[in-house]
């Protein structure tokens, strides 16, 4: 941790992300992904809801810490919901 | 023949996945990392979220976006259109095609600081050719002391250094579409717009979609040219966002919220070409299954 004053809290985040990635690719290998159309306007497969569901948690984060006094827990937890919400039906 | 899968090819991968790994992802890893922290020499403290609040909350910043979106949208709006239209007019063949591909290939191979130098000179108006010239025929040309000079001369700059390269892919796009498509056009005496609208633009969608991610991506990082044509000014009206960035890590040594900054302009980027690219890529897919239902009836 002290290379590069690595912290705690990034380590998780990054630790999180990995995490991620390699369960996808696990997914992917055990049952291959079947592209379809959910509430999102294109059709997607896995990864691409994946990727979305994270580049728009990364927004809700980006507003509620730059715009708002609430609490970025909330902002996690938010993210979290919606993240499996467009796992589920985007 | 049997065909055999070498598993072992995979293993070639990993030399450029090293590389990737130590050229972009451990930086970006470091940049986030960066941006929690206030750092003060050799000494960091954590910080949390602190300079996330206030580099989206500075107005100076704000300012930038605004102006970095508006300029990447007007140059896309006058280069991708020009860029089809000077493709549509290249000689196809003989030795006009190489002469006039030579000479409009000769931009791309100006270097960012020299481009900026040389509108600088250009645009000077004791010694400049163009500004010496708008002076004479009675306006007041002066990008150092008028915004809007300043701005109107850094969009033709990137428009001069930049529309070759969506001219060139639109022109390897023409030249892929088989003769018989036109053939066709002729005999069902398709007339020329007929012609571009449902022949060759269609035929054009990849290049497209290729020449408005560079463009955009491109444009949204502008940093030299600018720099060294106005310096960002008159004021901070050409101060684009990596110029901004680049004050604040480097002469201001703020690592913090530079990091920050640097996170936010990255989101930005992703999400607009990722925006970008499905648009486009999905206009295609559409059109695609509706010719096949067509087809079909």
């Amino acid at each position: 941790m002290e290379w590069m004053v690595w912290t705690l809290p990034t380590a998780l985040f990054f630790g999180v992300i990995a995490t991620g990635l390699l369960g996808m690719t696990i997914w992917e290998v055990v049952s291959p992904t079947i592209e379809r159309k959910g509430f999102l306007p294109i059709s997607t497969t896995r990864g691409d809801r994946f990727f979305i569901g994270l580049l728009t948690s990364a927004y809700i984060h980006l507003v509620v810490v730059g715009f708002t006094d609430i609490s970025l827990w909330l902002a996690l937890g938010v993210s979290i919901v919606w993240m499996a919400i467009l796992m589920r039906w985007g | 023949m049997d065909k055999r899968e070498y598993q072992w090819a995979w293993l070639m991968v990993l030399p450029v996945l090293v590389l990737v790994a130590f050229s972009a992802v451990i930086p970006l890893m470091t940049v986030v990392n960066y941006s929690l922290q206030d750092i003060l020499g050799r000494s960091a403290f954590f910080v949390g979220a602190e300079w996330f609040e206030e580099t989206l909350n500075n107005s100076r910043l704000q300012a930038a976006l605004m102006r970095q979106f508006a300029f990447s949208f007007t140059i896309l709006a006058i280069q991708i259109p020009l860029g089809i239209g000077i493709a549509l007019l290249m000689p196809k063949r003989g030795w006009q095609a190489s002469a006039v591909l030579i000479l409009i290939t000769m931009p791309l191979l100006v270097p960012w600081n020299v481009v900026g130098s040389m509108w600088q000179i250009f645009t000077r108006g004791d010694i400049g050719l163009a500004g010496f010239i708008i002076r004479e025929l009675g306006y007041d040309y002066n990008i150092t002391a008028n915004a809007v000079d300043a701005w109107v001369t850094i969009i033709i700059m990137d428009i001069w250094h930049w529309t070759p390269l969506v001219a060139l892919l639109c022109y390897s796009g023409l030249r892929s579409i088989p003769e018989a498509y036109f053939q066709a056009a002729r005999i069902d005496r398709a007339s020329k717009w007929a012609t571009f609208r449902y022949i060759q633009l269609p035929k054009l969608t990849n290049v497209l979609v290729i020449a408005v991610l560079l463009r955009f991506m491109h444009s949204f990082m502008i940093y030299a040219e600018p720099f060294v044509l106005t310096g960002g000014g008159p004021g901070s009206s050409t101060t684009f966002l990596s110029q901004s960035l680049a004050t604040m890590a480097i002469a201001q040594q703020d690592l913090g919220p530079s990091a920050a900054f640097s996170i936010t302009y990255f989101l930005i980027i992703l999400a607009v070409s990722y925006v970008f690219y499905v648009t486009i890529m999905n206009m295609q897919k559409e059109k695609a299954a509706q010719q096949g239902a067509g087809g079909a009836e």
